[in-house]
């Protein structure tokens, strides 16, 4: 790690400023996708902000038809929360299914939605449901903010408040491991909200994540796996590595997301 | 058997210290007026190193020294060796290239060391390596061990990238078997390489002291004693009685901290240059491309089979990856290590097998948990298994037919077999898996849409390696022998002194179990001391399941000394004939009378000397002792490994295992227990998870554990494990070893299951999700969900 500057505000404002001020500064969540880049050089922030102590930052509440959860809200809290459990146990899978017990008491909402590791679980589910992320400037849909791998919408002095999750009746999310690293080699997040239907891939694709169209639009003929019998995505555009090839991918995200809508219809 | 001597689970004396935090690890030792040591790597896998230039990296704050493969040849530091001389077929020794601690002229794989960076703190050595420029000239790199031959050539003493051509057996006898065989079973097997990946990352720190003119290194050594003697007399870093090497608590080695690594040797000599200790730490990411890697074989191998499945006759034809430079040991792993082994549990009249060692630009490959018996396991558990399949037999049945009955067994590969009923651990392991009723467990598997398959792994190994004499005529540049001392103190409390190193084996409570049962004295009055030069005279360390069989077997010859001299004492104490003195449960009788004295007071007397003349009889109460086996242990046993496996993704999960080892005598059946878990954990990582896997410019593309999957408690059902007792004849208590039997029977169990379920052998480990399905897919034999 290379020396830093570092910053502790404690209102969005304060926060806002000082990312304005310092030209590559960073901001600091849970720290867990950034320090181990720090830690092994490969990224140098001159300048930290850490978000730890601004207020009004973590949360999950009901809000009419929406669960708005805090951008500093770790993911421990998400996977247990009762709200979550009672409207929308769906996203509450996803962190659940995240690292270890030590990652999802530390990791934020927030940090994974705006690092965007095309591997993570979250930009799945905000992708599969439609959400809205709203930031100290804006709200942005989900449809608009994942833009590529590890980039987003997010310009370099905006900062993600919270996030709001339409409530959806049926939807559920489908996690395939990554053997060595535990993220989703392939995760599908699917969900059904009156006529809105999602189909959401993370893991797969090689500009991170995506909407099935194909998919959806066979969904929304009926919502039942069946649906989806017979059909596959193409493996051109996706990852190739190691661990699975881009025909394993494909067949993986078929496969994931029979099982999402199957368990989403059982809900 | 009482509540702590042999045969005791005894809890682990060493564990209150390792779980409160209160291991003293190499890197918890801090040294008045340290440095810190940061290696500058090369990014290449083979490249000439025109010129290296560290003015940039001098000026850096904090920068004690920057140093070069240069200038530590111009000190006439001696290169690394590996010390095990293995001969061709045509009597030529093996080609052992130069190895120089820092790189000089050409750099041979990625993480090769080509410069040293010393400073005050560590940051300031990082900071000063990124400054040290390195002019690189890329050359072709050979990745590949079965093309290496073809390859650019890496080092000038081996042409064609050949270390040497070996072969054991009697090919003439061999292919007339394979001509009168009913059937021949061929397999292709690639035994995948694998990154150690101990808890604890490598540490050295070196000291030179100008007042003594002398040295002292701490290290992660699993034999400290070894690594003074090479670092003395072959890289001449100063003689013997100069250098003291403490090994202390050690997280864990695998094998990967058997050898002499260039990194200790450049701590030292930096020390000296410096005049500064000098401090390295591994981090994760460097230990993936500085800690020698296991296994890494490429075989085709084939069985003969008569018509009633009497196995003829075996042949193997392996080619060995030693990667970029040969280590301390590297050369008999695939050789004496796993050739010898290639007969199994089973009577075999013939075999024969070539091995090729060839270098590539990888990091060296050494000896890992098992070392070349893992290998020779998976070749003949794989073939027995396919075999079976390919004749319509039942492989458990298959097995019985052939295995060895009568002992001694002389196999046609070197080894005696001692002892051992490999029918009786067989079944067992059936009764406990519940063979039979597997077929049913199938069905209703297959009707949730999964496919179930069963694999048996039925082993053998070579343990407690060896007779001084055997091992010296296959070429070991050391004598394998163990070394104790037993130290009673005037209390009666005992220091027990063992050239074996613990790392995690937990020594301190079996070793002083043994005591507590010999002397009868409580095991609190007992304590072990290991890991330093300084402390204990010499021995040759802890690896191949050698610290029971060998370790403790000197304890117990040092053990029979201390009696015969107590017992002496004790005859001047009760004024008895010394052949009239009886010993046991802590207390000396005189036969047929009521006359005792406590071991205490015996040892008190032994160094209070009133009751005898000294000029008589020697005061105090120490003895020593030098064991060397008369054969190898043999340890054997059968694994049962279940499988199901989710057809459509090509998940395998592992849902019961079933392990019946013989182990010989046990002595703390706990620590047993966790040697073989420890170990099926190690075999299942490698046959479902762990690979390291290089590009072709051979970049190590499983650097990490983002990539390199280690197994986790997640991949595990509880295991079922049991035993069965044959007691080895060659060693005093019986002991046979038990530290590798899970890594080597656990693969081939697995991959025997898996090909069960999916009913075709193309799988290669790791057997990952993908290569599973890919296997399925390709075999396209989707069985419809509900059979
Ligand atoms: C061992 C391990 C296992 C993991 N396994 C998984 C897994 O299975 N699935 C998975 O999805 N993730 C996994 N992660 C990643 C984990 O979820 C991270 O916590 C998460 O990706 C980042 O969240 P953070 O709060 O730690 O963010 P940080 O690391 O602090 O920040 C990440 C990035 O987001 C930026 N940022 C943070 N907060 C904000 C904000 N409010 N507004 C704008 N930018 C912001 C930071 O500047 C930084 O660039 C794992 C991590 C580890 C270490």
């Amino acid at each position: 790690m290379y020396a830093f500057t570092y910053h502790r505000p404690t209102t969005v404002r304060q926060a806002a400023n000082l990312l304005a001020k310092h030209e590559d500064a960073k901001l600091l969540a849970g720290g867990h996708s950034l320090i181990p880049v720090m830690k092994l050089r490969l990224a140098s922030p001159p300048v930290l902000i850490d978000l730890s102590k601004v207020e009004g930052l973590s949360g999950i509440e009901l809000k009419g038809r929406s669960i708005v959860i805090g951008a500093m809200t770790r993911h421990n809290d998400v996977a247990r929360s009762k709200e979550l459990q009672e409207h929308l146990p769906a996203l509450a899978e996803v962190p659940a299914a995240i690292g270890d017990p030590h990652v999802r008491h530390v990791g934020t909402i927030g940090g994974s939605v705006a690092n965007n590791d095309p591997n993570a679980d979250y930009p799945a589910a905000c992708l599969g449901l439609g959400a809205t992320i709203v930031t100290s400037k804006r709200k942005i849909a989900a449809d608009d903010f994942f833009t590529g791998m590890f980039s987003t919408a997010l310009e370099p002095d905006e900062i993600i408040t919270k996030i709001s999750f339409p409530i959806a009746k049926k939807a559920a999310y489908q996690k395939f491991k990554h053997p060595a690293s535990g993220f989703a080699l392939v995760g599908v997040f699917v969900s059904k909200r009156a006529s809105d239907i999602r189909v959401a891939v993370t893991g797969a694709g090689a500009n991170g994540v995506f909407r099935v169209k194909a998919f959806e639009e066979a969904l929304a003929q009926r919502f039942t796996p069946k649906s989806l019998d017979g059909l596959s995505i193409k493996p051109d555009g996706l990852n190739s590595d190691i661990h699975a090839s881009a025909e394993y991918r494909a067949h993986l995200v078929g496969v994931l997301a029979r099982r999402a809508v199957a368990d989403a219809v059982k809900r | 058997m009482s509540a702590t001597g042999i045969g005791a689970a005894v809890r682990r004396k060493e564990d209150h210290r390792f779980i409160t935090g209160k291991g003293q690890y190499t890197d918890d030792i801090s040294r008045p007026g340290e440095t810190r040591a940061v290696f500058v790597r090369s990014p290449h896998a083979h490249a000439k190193i025109r010129k290296i230039d560290t003015s940039a990296a001098q000026k850096m704050p904090g920068v004690v020294a920057v140093l070069t493969g240069e200038q530590l040849a111009a000190d006439k530091i001696g290169h690394l060796i590996c010390g095990w001389m293995i001969h061709s077929k045509d009597g030529s020794p093996m080609k052992m290239a130069p190895h120089p601690a820092i790189a000089s002229g050409k750099a041979c794989y990625v993480g090769d060391p080509v410069a040293l960076v010393v400073a005050e703190t560590l940051t300031q050595a990082r900071d000063a390596a990124e400054k040290v420029a390195v002019d690189y000239e890329p050359l072709p790199a050979v990745v590949d061990p079965a093309k290496a031959k073809a390859g650019a050539q890496i080092h000038e003493v081996a042409p064609k990238n050949t270390i040497y051509e070996w072969h054991l057996g009697d090919v003439k006898a061999v292919e007339a078997a394979f001509r009168s065989a009913k059937h021949v079973t061929k397999l292709d097997i690639v035994n995948n390489r694998l990154v150690p990946n101990a808890m604890e990352p490598r540490v050295a720190i070196g000291e030179y002291d100008t007042g003594n003119d002398s040295f002292t290194l701490w290290n992660t050594s699993q034999n400290p004693h070894v690594a003074r003697l090479v670092i003395a007399a072959f890289i001449g870093m100063a003689p013997e009685h100069k250098l003291r090497v403490i090994a202390p608590d050690v997280g864990g080695g695998f094998g990967s901290k058997i050898f002499i690594y260039p990194e200790e040797v450049a701590c030292l000599w930096a020390s000296k240059r410096t005049g500064r200790p000098v401090k390295w730490t591994s981090d994760r990411s460097e230990a993936f491309l500085a800690d020698a890697h296991g296994r890494d074989h490429v075989t085709h191998a084939e069985m003969a089979f008569a018509s009633d499945g009497k196995i003829l006759a075996l042949r193997a034809k392996t080619i060995a990856n030693l990667g970029a430079y040969m280590s301390t040991f590297s050369s008999s792993v695939p050789t004496y290590l796993y050739a010898t082994l290639l007969s199994g549990q089973y009577d075999i009249a013939h075999i024969y097998c070539e091995v090729d060692a060839v270098y590539t630009n990888t990091v060296p490959v050494d000896a890992y948990r098992g070392a070349g018996r893992p290998e020779a396991t998976f070749v003949v558990e794989r073939l027995v298994e396919v075999g079976a399949r390919e004749q319509g037999m039942d492989p458990a049945e298959l097995r019985r037919k052939n295995f060895v009955r009568n002992f001694p067994h002389q196999t046609p590969v070197i080894m005696t077999y001692d002892a051992g009923d490999y029918n009786a651990s067989l079944k067992k392991a059936m009764e406990i898996a519940d063979v039979k009723g597997f077929a049913k467990r199938r069905r209703d598997a297959a009707r949730n849409g999964k496919l179930r398959g069963l694999g048996y792994s039925t082993y053998i190994e070579a343990c407690g390696i060896a007779p001084s004499q055997a091992v010296g005529s296959l070429g070991a540049g050391v004598g394998l022998w163990e070394s104790a001392e037993v130290r009673v103190n005037p209390t009666g409390s005992v220091e027990i002194l063992t050239g074996c190193h613990a790392h995690g084996q937990g020594h301190e409570t079996t070793f002083a179990q043994v005591v507590a049962d010999r002397l009868g004295i409580p095991i609190e009055n007992i304590s072990v001391v290991h890991g330093d030069t300084d402390k204990v005279q010499f021995g040759m360390g802890t690896y191949g399941s050698r610290s029971g069989a060998v370790g403790i077997s000197a304890i117990v010859k040092a053990l029979d000394k201390v009696e015969a001299k107590a017992k002496k004492v004790a005859a001047h104490m009760l004024e008895a004939s010394e052949s009239d003195i009886v010993f046991k449960d802590g207390k000396f009788t005189v036969a047929g009378t009521d006359k005792a004295a406590a071991w205490g007071d015996v040892a008190l007397n032994a160094y209070i000397a009133h009751k005898f003349s000294g000029q008589e009889l020697e005061p105090g109460l120490k003895e020593g002792a030098f064991y060397d086996p008369t054969n190898f242990t043999f340890p054997a046993g059968c694994h049962i490994c279940e499988v199901e496996i989710d057809q459509e993704t090509g998940e395998t999960r592992v849902v019961n295992w079933t392990a019946v080892d013989d182990f010989g005598t046990v002595i703390n059946p706990m620590i047993v227990e966790g040697q073989v878990h420890g170990g099926i954990a190690q075999g299942v990582g490698q046959a479902l998870l762990e690979g390291a896997v290089y590009d072709k410019e051979g970049q190590l593309v499983s650097g990490s554990f983002m990539d390199y999957a280690m197994p986790r408690a997640e991949n595990f059902p509880p295991f079922n494990i049991d035993t069965t007792v044959t007691k080895c004849p060659s060693n005093p208590l019986g002991l046979k070893g038990c530290g590798e039997a899970g890594a080597i029977a656990a693969p081939a169990a697995v991959i025997n299951a898996i090909t069960d379920a999916i009913g075709t052998e193309e799988v290669t480990m790791p057997a990952t999700a993908q290569t599973v399905w890919a296997a399925l897919q390709k075999a396209n034999r989707m069985r419809p969900a509900a059979e």
